[in-house]
């Protein structure tokens, strides 16, 4: 075994990588375009702090690792409890199982306050009971609009999936679609299989699914094409997330479709597209707002003794279009990752 | 797949696992029809080609130009990892950690050239160290420990998905990039990594002409070279080899670096293709390049395979998958017709080269 020559390239290699940033960065190969200096430095909402006393929420999601959309949620509920003077204790697993057993976790830490998620209600059910024998109130946020009463939660905020799925595909109805696709980035998912059948419930021309491998995009970007190829007369193509609306695009232009895209959820890049035209608009159901108002819902009852919904009826915070005729207003907010 | 090439014990004779291995006198000469068969990769070809006429018959779209672009480009982005990991799997080990690292590469490339304002092409290289870095600390954990490499690389496939994600939320504040196809040297590099060229009317993205010129490559490394006999003694029996003189532990280590390096191509062509990365994607990914080398004939166990076999391998992946979409088939069924297209293309190739195999 050549153990010297090993140990001495482990030796020279981060030397050598660290000396290779540092003369990149030197030898002005820097770009004068984008980048980092082009972006200007942005902070969310911030107003002022509340002088009430200290206090602890727990937030738990099924949010997968690195999903865009989770993190907007998390920011709204940041900024909330930032203002709020609260502790936030953020925890998330996509399994109903060990999300219930963060659930526990924060009832054992005696917080003061719980919202979460409900993408498997039935999960959930004995941890929220728990919750309420020991005195602490749950919120409900994003998923489960037609199961938080039942489970006894306080207060609701979120978007009814299939609501937005009619919503859209009356919009659909205007614009004169007469086939469309409903692209499913997770086969299996709850409330992306109910955005769909919202669609085909309002959406008088037809509607098909098509499933997609949604953790590899060269494979997304050929699947749609697939699909755009297999069915000419396809003129929409709906995606629920904002990053497979941008492969879409792609895919219209590979297969030589003139179909035009709509999608559920914004990011940045989306809202460029829009205002570009590529998209023609998105359906935001407001993630920031879901988080921000789950905290503060918190905090109210704490300290006031409020019932956002009157305790009866959920907050809805979307089904809110964005197109090109208000996308400049969002757009701002969206490039702080905030909208 | 029960009889392939399998090493050669190590000795210093010259590269002799090619088609035309002289006989040893214990087996009488077969006919040539029946040798064919009995090499892996005439199996999956076979295999490949029952999936094609498939699908040219149940889907009538595949049979235009373009739709086999486009089934060709999903087979490449699968193919070019499944390469590596094919040979990394002839030499007795696997990794793991390959669907991530791709989307690490894309990250650290993505990331770099932002955050400093640099020319993409700064990042582009500074990803390249930082694959070929986890793939030597794969190899090096691997051969240092002397533990199975399944335990090694889930470490290290655990470490990177936490890594892309923290690390790009704390560099970005978002867990996907920032858009970087304003920036300088953007159009260049994806010239390189992701443009496509017009043959006849039909647009064919360049990840297909990379991903058989690798797999020539590779072909003829593992065939003609001092390497590609170090590669089948590795896996074969590793003893013996080091025995032999054979550098087990540069073989091992380097082949762990060639899955770094394909993960930081697909990688950028993924960065190139798309201006920005998610830094959740490409998990489950290393699944399916591991599928495509075994499909083409790779043994779990090492020491057998082929280059060309998990090109087939590749081509069936991406063929179903797209194939069940051209044939419009119910998409709730999706993941289940891929199973069965598959676990059918494998037993093809199974009772192929077993009656090819039988006297």
């Amino acid at each position: 075994m050549d153990r010297s020559s090993l140990s001495r390239s482990r030796r020279f290699a981060p030397a050598v990588a660290l000396a290779a940033a540092a003369a990149l960065t030197l030898a002005g190969c820097s770009s004068s375009s984008g980048g980092k200096k082009s972006e200007e430095s942005a902070d969310g909402a911030s107003a002022g702090k509340a002088t009430t006393p200290r206090m602890t929420i727990a937030l738990v999601t099924h949010q997968s690792p690195g999903d865009t959309f989770w993190d907007i949620v998390r920011k709204g509920a940041q900024a909330a409890a930032n203002k709020d003077n609260v502790k936030l204790v953020y925890s998330a697993d996509p399994s109903a199982a060990t999300q219930a057993n963060l659930v526990q976790n924060a009832i054992d830490q005696k917080v003061d306050g719980i919202a979460i998620t409900l993408a498997k209600p039935d999960a959930l059910k004995d941890v929220v009971a728990t919750a309420k024998k020991a005195g602490i109130p749950v919120v409900g946020l994003n998923s489960g609009v037609s199961d938080w009463q039942k489970l006894g939660l306080m207060e609701f905020f979120g978007q009814d999936e299939s609501v937005a799925g009619e919503a859209l595909g009356k919009r659909l109805n205007e614009a004169g679609a007469k086939s469309a696709v409903c692209v499913i980035q997770e086969q299996g998912n709850i409330g992306l299989t109910q955005r769909c059948d919202g669609v085909k419930k309002t959406f008088t021309g037809k509607l098909q699914t098509l499933n997609v491998n949604g953790t590899d995009m060269p494979s997304v970007k050929s699947t749609i094409t697939a699909k755009l190829t297999q069915d000419k007369s396809i003129d929409y193509v709906v995606t629920l997330g904002a990053p497979f609306a941008l492969t879409a695009v792609q895919s219209a232009s590979d297969a030589g479709s003139k179909a035009k895209i709509a999608t559920f959820d914004l990011n940045k890049d989306l809202t460029g597209a829009i205002s570009k035209g590529t998209i023609e608009f998105a359906v935001d159901q407001q993630p920031y707002l879901q988080g921000y108002l789950a905290i503060d819902s918190l905090w109210l009852y704490k300290n006031n003794g409020n019932y956002m919904g009157g305790g009866e009826q959920p907050v809805l915070t979307g089904p809110a279009f964005v197109d090109k005729s208000n996308v400049d207003a969002v757009a701002a907010f969206a490039a702080k990752g905030t909208r | 797949m029960g009889m392939t090439q399998h090493a050669e014990p190590a000795v210093s004779s010259p590269p002799a696992s090619g088609p035309g291995k002289v006989k040893d006198g214990r087996t009488s000469e077969r006919p040539l029809a029946l040798r064919l068969l009995a090499r892996p990769e005439v199996g999956v070809f076979l295999g490949a080609v029952a999936v094609w006429v498939f699908f040219l018959i149940a889907a009538p779209p595949v049979r235009d130009g373009s739709s086999m672009a486009n089934i060709l480009y999903q087979s490449s982005t699968i193919g070019i990892m499944a390469l590596p990991v094919a040979l990394l799997m002839i030499g007795g080990e696997f990794d793991l950690s390959a669907g991530v690292a791709v989307i690490t590469s894309a990250l650290t490339a993505s990331m770099f050239a932002f955050q400093l304002t640099l020319n993409v092409w700064a990042g582009v290289v500074v990803a390249l160290l930082v694959s070929l870095a986890i793939g030597f600390l794969n190899g090096w954990l691997v051969v240092r420990t002397g533990l199975p490499s399944f335990l090694i690389t889930l470490g290290t496939f655990l470490i990177l998905q936490g890594v892309n994600l923290a690390v790009t939320k704390l560099v970005t504040g978002n867990v996907a990039t920032d858009d970087i196809s304003t920036m300088d040297g953007f159009d260049q590099a994806k010239k390189v990594f992701g443009s496509s060229f017009d043959v006849g009317g039909v647009q064919i993205k360049i990840t297909i002409v990379y991903w058989l010129v690798f797999a020539a490559i590779a072909t003829w490394v593992l065939l003609r070279t001092k390497y590609g006999n170090w590669v089948f003694a590795v896996g074969g029996n590793k003893d013996s080899a080091r025995a032999v003189g054979v550098p087990v532990t540069f073989t091992k280590i380097s082949l762990f670096m060639l899955v770094g390096f394909a993960a930081w191509f697909v990688g950028m062509h993924n960065l190139f293709s798309f201006n920005t990365v998610q830094s959740g994607e490409g998990v489950g990914q290393e699944l399916i390049y591991i599928s495509a080398a075994v499909i083409g004939g790779c043994l779990l166990t090492g020491g057998a395979g082929s280059a060309i076999g998990p090109v087939f391998g590749a081509f069936m992946f991406g063929m179903v998958q797209q194939g069940i979409v051209y044939a419009n088939w119910n998409p709730d069924w999706f993941k289940a017709f891929l199973g069965v297209m598959l676990l059918g293309a494998v037993l093809i190739n199974l009772w192929v080269s077993r009656t090819a195999t039988r006297r």
